[in-house]
Parts: C-alpha cells; sequence; structure tokens
C-alpha cells in the first residue's frame, strides 16, 4: 500500500447556480484542481454525486463529465452513497492510487439542488431513508433528524436554546469564508425566533439546499514532489480513510441517539493514522443538523452520550477553542449541496493545513479531520489529513 | 411507491405483519432475510399487536411531494409492543397533545395523495390509546 497526497484542490463557490448545468460547476471545480496540480493527465475521474438521476433525469454522471472536462479514454464512475457520497467518493479514489491500480486520480464532489422546485428536492433527498418504511409514511430528512433531536432533548433534559451555538459558530465562521453560502454572523435571536421546518428544528439548525462541486487530485506521496514545484503551495497526505455503516432506517438503530458508523469509522481512522482526537487540530463535522454537530463529538471522542450540546454552550468548537469545527462555515453557513458536501471539506481541510484560509485560518493547524454522513447515520465516512 | 412495490408490501401497511427469530425470539418488523439480532435466517410469520408507544415525533411544515395536502402533519417512532420500532404518522390527535411515551394503537389510513396514476395508498398510522369509560 502507498500513501496517497492530494496536490490539487479546487472548489466552486457554494449557492444558486441557476445559470450553470452541473456539468459546468463539476468542471470549474476539476479544472481548478487539475490547474493547482499542474498535470492534464489523470488515470481516472471519481464522482461523488447522490441527486443528478431523481432531479436532473441525468444518469451516467461520471462520463458526462469526464466528456465535457476533456478527459478522453480514462476510467471514470459515479459512487452514490447520499449525502456521504463525496468522501465516498474520495475513499474510492485513495484506495485506487493506495494500491497501485493507478498513479492519478481526480475526485469530484457535485449536486445541483436548485434546478428543481422545494417539495421535487425534499422528496429527492428523502430517497437516502427506506424509500418502503420511512419516506412511504411522509417523513422527509429534516423530519428524521428532528426525530433524534426531539428524543434526545428528553432524555438528556437538554434545553431548546442548547443548540444555538453550533449554528453562531457555523456562521461566524463562514463570514470569513468567500465560498459560503451564507457570509453573515447571525445571533442568538435570529437562531430563537426561526421559523420551523420540523419541530424542534428550525431553519437555523439546518444547512441549506444549494448547488456546488469541489474536487481534488490525488498521487501516491512518493510521487508528490514531481508536482510540488515553483508556486505550489505544498502536498497534504491522507492519514486515514474509513467508512461505516449503520441500520438504513432510522427507527432500526439499536440506540438512535448514538453514531454508531461515526464511532466505528473514526475509531478505524484514529487507529490507522496513530492520531488520537486530542492531536487534532480542528473537525470538519458533518453539522447538516445541529443534533448532528452534537452525536458526531460524542461519538468520535470529544464528549460524553448526551453531553456534546456543551461543547457549543462552552464555545469549545470555536477557531480558538478544543476543538474547532465548521472552521469555514461547515454544512450549515457554506452550504450542503449534498454529493458534494464531502469534497467540500476534504478542500476546506487541505486550505487549513496549507495555511490558505484567509481570515478563516485556525493557528498551528497540523493535523484536521473531516467526516461525512450519509442518511440519518447510515453511512459515515472520516478521514483525517496531515502536513 | 410503484404498484408492485404496494402489493409487496400490504401486509406489512395493512396489518404490521413481521416475524419473530426462530433462534433468538426476536419480534422483527418488517420481515428481513436475516435477523438483525443474531444474524441468524429469520423465521415464520408473526402479526404484531398494533399497541406500542410514542418514542420520538415531530411536527413537519415542509415536506415532500405527495404530502402536501395534509401539512402540517406528525410523525412518529412508535415503538411496538413486541420489541421493533416503527415510522409512521399519528392521527386523531391534536399536535398540541403528543407527548413521548404516550400509548399509541394502528390504524388503517390513507397515506398520501394519488399520484398521477391514481392509485390510494392505504396504510398504518398510530393513534392515542384511550382509556374505556367506566
Amino acid at each position: 500500500m502507498r500513501n496517497v497526497s492530494i496536490v490539487g484542490i479546487g472548489q466552486l463557490p457554494v449557492g444558486e447556480h441557476w445559470d450553470l448545468s452541473i456539468r459546468h460547476i463539476a468542471h470549474h471545480a476539476i479544472a481548478e484542481a487539475l490547474k493547482e496540480a499542474g498535470t492534464e493527465q489523470v488515470d481516472a475521474l471519481f464522482v461523488g454525486n447522490m441527486l443528478s438521476g431523481s432531479l436532473l433525469s441525468q444518469e451516467h454522471l461520471a462520463t458526462l463529465i469526464a466528456d465535457f472536462s476533456g478527459l478522453r479514454n480514462v476510467e471514470a464512475a459515479k459512487i452514490e452513497s447520499a449525502c456521504a457520497s463525496g468522501a465516498s467518493a474520495l475513499r474510492i479514489g485513495h484506495m485506487a492510487v493506495a494500491s497501485g491500480m493507478h498513479d492519478v486520480v481526480v475526485v469530484c464532489g457535485v449536486e445541483k439542488m436548485t434546478d428543481t422546485t422545494g417539495e421535487s428536492t425534499t422528496a429527492g433527498l428523502a430517497t437516502a431513508a427506506d424509500a418502503e418504511y420511512e419516506a412511504a409514511h411522509g417523513v422527509s430528512f429534516v423530519g428524521l433528524n428532528a426525530l433524534i433531536m426531539q428524543r434526545y432533548m428528553y432524555e438528556f433534559d437538554v434545553p431548546i436554546d442548547a443548540f444555538a451555538g453550533f449554528s453562531i459558530n457555523a456562521h461566524r465562521n463562514g463570514a470569513k469564508n468567500a465560498n459560503a453560502m451564507f457570509q453573515k454572523p447571525i445571533s442568538l435571536d435570529t437562531y430563537l425566533n426561526a421559523p420551523m421546518i420540523a419541530t424542534p428544528i428550525n431553519i437555523m439548525d439546518s444547512s441549506p439546499v444549494c448547488d456546488g462541486a469541489a474536487a481534488a487530485v490525488l498521487v501516491a506521496s512518493e510521487q508528490a514532489g514531481e508536482y510540488v514545484t515553483g508556486h505550489h503551495p505544498g502536498a497534504v497526505q491522507i492519514l486515514a480513510s474509513a467508512s461505516a455503516n449503520d441500520t438504513i432506517a432510522l427507527h432500526d438503530r439499536r440506540d438512535p441517539l448514538f453514531l454508531e458508523a461515526a464511532y466505528v469509522s473514526s475509531q478505524k481512522a484514529y487507529m490507522q493514522s496513530g492520531v488520537t482526537p486530542a492531536d487534532i487540530s480542528f473537525f470538519e463535522l458533518h453539522d447538516a443538523f445541529t443534533i448532528m454537530s452534537a452525536l458526531s463529538l460524542e461519538a468520535t471522542g470529544y464528549a460524553r452520550r448526551g453531553e456534546g450540546w456543551h461543547l457549543a454552550a462552552d464555545d469549545a468548537i470555536g477557531p480558538d477553542g478544543r476543538i474547532p469545527i465548521s472552521t469555514l462555515g461547515g454544512l450549515k453557513s457554506r452550504g450542503h449541496p449534498v454529493g458534494a458536501t464531502g469534497m467540500y471539506q476534504i478542500v476546506e481541510t487541505v486550505q487549513q493545513l496549507r495555511g490558505e484560509a484567509g481570515q478563516g485560518q485556525i493557528a498551528n493547524a497540523s493535523v484536521g479531520m473531516a467526516q461525512n454522513i450519509g442518511g440519518s447515520g447510515a453511512t459515515i465516512v472520516t478521514h483525517i489529513l496531515g502536513g | 411507491m410503484s404498484i408492485a412495490s404496494l402489493w409487496r408490501t400490504r401486509q406489512q401497511r395493512y396489518s404490521l405483519q413481521g416475524e419473530t427469530c426462530p433462534d433468538c425470539h426476536q419480534a422483527i418488523f418488517p420481515p428481513r432475510d436475516v435477523c438483525p439480532y443474531c444474524s441468524e435466517a429469520a423465521g415464520p410469520v408473526h402479526t404484531m399487536s398494533g399497541r406500542g408507544e410514542v418514542y420520538s415525533y415531530t411536527k413537519m411544515f415542509n415536506v415532500p411531494d405527495g404530502f402536501l395536502a395534509q401539512r402540517p402533519y406528525t410523525v412518529a417512532l412508535v415503538k411496538l409492543e413486541e420489541g421493533p420500532m416503527v415510522t409512521a404518522q399519528l392521527t386523531d390527535i391534536s399536535d398540541e397533545d403528543v407527548e413521548i411515551g404516550m400509548p399509541v394503537e394502528m390504524v388503517t389510513r390513507k397515506l398520501r395523495e394519488e399520484g398521477d396514476s391514481g392509485e390510494i395508498v392505504y396504510g398504518y398510522k398510530f393513534r392515542p390509546v384511550f382509556a374505556a369509560a367506566d
């Protein structure tokens, strides 16, 4: 097995790109990443995407994007695992390079969610759940997270404003990221007065529907020197890559309030890298909803069960806190173009480790963790990156 | 859901038909090929009583296609008395009265609006269990 490094990144500002199609936004990110890596020769393109079939009537997506990006006669395949599609695609790229099967792989996470009406997009997102036994009963994806949050508040006696700190931190950090969808801090009042989507989840607990694409170029670490020349900002190594699953339906979980797949995949990642939670400079977690931030912190070793929300209340998650999270806005403020999100997390982790995160830069960032969640906790992929 | 899928799952939607694992004796809903508790092959048919309690609930304001006419509505995780949990809507109750731990029972209701093909989808919802009058 070879070590794998990232030698190029690219991203599109997250937003509502009605003037661009999925092929344009994916190419934007890929072209930027290849330019940075200084190469046009790749062996494979792996695309992470969830909804192109259901929302755009476009499958065979990786070949469409490879074609549009001028990548002919390469391997091209789409990887789908709901909102964890981006990190799952990275993991496939990582395996391809680590195994020696390929030398240069470009991975792109891409999603176009604003071409359809809100109800169609909501129905599309619900396909991440069990179609016959969850979605058939009218539960949306927000609804599933609301069921978790309601029970969490009941079981651990958590006040309604306990989750505000996650949203406030994400928006405060997103305000420093030119690629974020929302670049504006919010106040506690804004959070407390936000309209409900599915009780107890309000709009400020929830990440937005949007479009986006982010990409990275992967090479064997032993060959990274060939790409890191001139003004190149330096290679970032993938120290760990791990994935684990859980029941697809929330109602089948052994404990619906514990992310077992996050626990398993993060433990695997800690073992692979020899890194402990205390060694990690910042954590790009999957804050699609504020409750998921609390559960992720609990499952990855930063808080006891039922106490993840204390980290937000104590602002331990801020840029200078014990474990900075959502450092460039997270899903809440940067945006959550679902199949692209895992790759935005990776691109932002690389930015932090290179010291290129601008006003959002974390001091002395040396090791970063990114965790991407598919479904209501059914697929969870953890990556740890280091200088 | 397609008509074929609706037909296949009719026993589950109309009568909460599941299974009992012959090895570990756990009740399973819906039927599976492999017992989720002990990984042995799952076993004979077991129809749930339809009684349970609310494990969690949410009142949904933004809803998927097919459910617009009903909104807002309340979806719950219902812990059946046999053990399995199901996701279902609550009915015959005002939103303010829902509580975690509340006893509920299964009823059959129309689940969603007819689509272009016009099929009417019936299935389980849950309503509060009212104490019998003396």
